[in-house]
């Protein structure tokens, strides 16, 4: 019997294909920048620069006086050396039109959950990635 | 019984691990009164009037509750809690804060940079302003008792 055979070759070459079709985005290089860990870290898990496009991430260091209603403004030398960090080490893809990394089209769809479980206090927000990928520090994040 | 060399040994890492650490709490405590001399001079430029910090103005102030800021945070309190020796809470992403008090963390008003990096974005977010230079004294006497 050829037929489950070649069922078979078909089924070992789809598996051998998923990871080639993976998100790229479950793992990405983890932040090797200190002064991009320390400054960005104070507030909220410093992401990853492959986490956005170079365009998200200019745009970002741009508006730092209003970062999403908040004043993460830097003295331009340290502005300077993380937006370098930032952009050179950027997503090839990704919307740079888009400056969340929660509205980037590969992580809405990955994260379609009640709109309670952001406001949950081990939560508190979208932002907070280690409420649930316990190794998103260390740019983990195929853990789901 | 440990030999007699050993012994010394011993003992002169321990003296020499006890000195280091007194040595970095007085650099660090300089550090604080260098950045809290500053702040008094300044104080005394913006009001001639000006005699020296309170703690109990830096506790009021750290408490709040004050108008003019934001809803959610209304008082220092609001994000790094009641109690200044706890770990506090970022208001908007949940991101665990190092607690303020000095006695909790050393490390606490050492950076000038840093220190007046924090005053600029917090002071605006918890009383619609900029700190005077008096309340950036009162905090940081506040705290370093605490």
């Amino acid at each position: 019997m050829t037929f489950p055979r070649r069922s078979i070759a078909i089924g070992a070459l789809v598996l051998a294909a998923v990871p080639a079709l993976a998100n790229p985005f479950e793992r990405v290089r983890p932040v090797t920048h200190e002064p991009t860990r320390k400054e960005c870290g104070e507030c909220h898990m410093p992401f990853q620069p492959g986490l956005l496009p170079a365009g998200s991430w200019t745009r970002i260091m741009d508006t730092l006086n209003d970062h999403f209603g908040e004043s993460a403004a830097l003295t331009p030398d340290v502005a300077a050396d993380i937006r370098a960090y930032l952009t050179g080490n950027a997503a090839g893809r990704g919307d740079g039109g888009l400056l969340r990394i929660t509205e980037q089209p590969w992580w809405t769809r990955k994260h379609h959950f009640r709109p309670d479980v952001w406001t949950r206090p081990s939560v508190v927000s979208k932002a907070n990635c280690e409420a649930c990928h316990r190794g998103a520090a260390q740019g983990l994040y195929e853990d789901d | 019984m440990i030999p007699h060399a050993l012994r010394r040994i011993l003992l002169s890492t321990a003296l020499f691990a006890v000195g280091a650490g007194v040595a970095y709490a007085a650099g660090e405590s300089a550090a604080r009164s260098a950045i809290l001399d500053g702040y008094a001079a300044q104080a005394k430029a913006e009001a001639p009037i000006f005699a020296g910090f309170s703690a109990d103005r830096g506790r009021a102030l750290y408490l709040g509750p004050h108008a003019g800021g934001k809803a959610d945070t209304n008082a220092c309190a609001a994000c790094h809690t009641p109690n200044p020796a706890a770990a506090g809470r970022h208001a908007k992403t949940g991101r665990t804060i190092e607690p303020m008090a000095v006695s909790a963390n050393p490390k606490r008003f050492t950076d000038r940079a840093e220190v007046e990096k924090r005053f600029d974005r917090d002071c605006p977010n918890v009383l619609g302003r900029a700190c005077t230079a008096a309340e950036k004294g009162d905090f940081i006497t506040y705290l370093s008792g605490q």
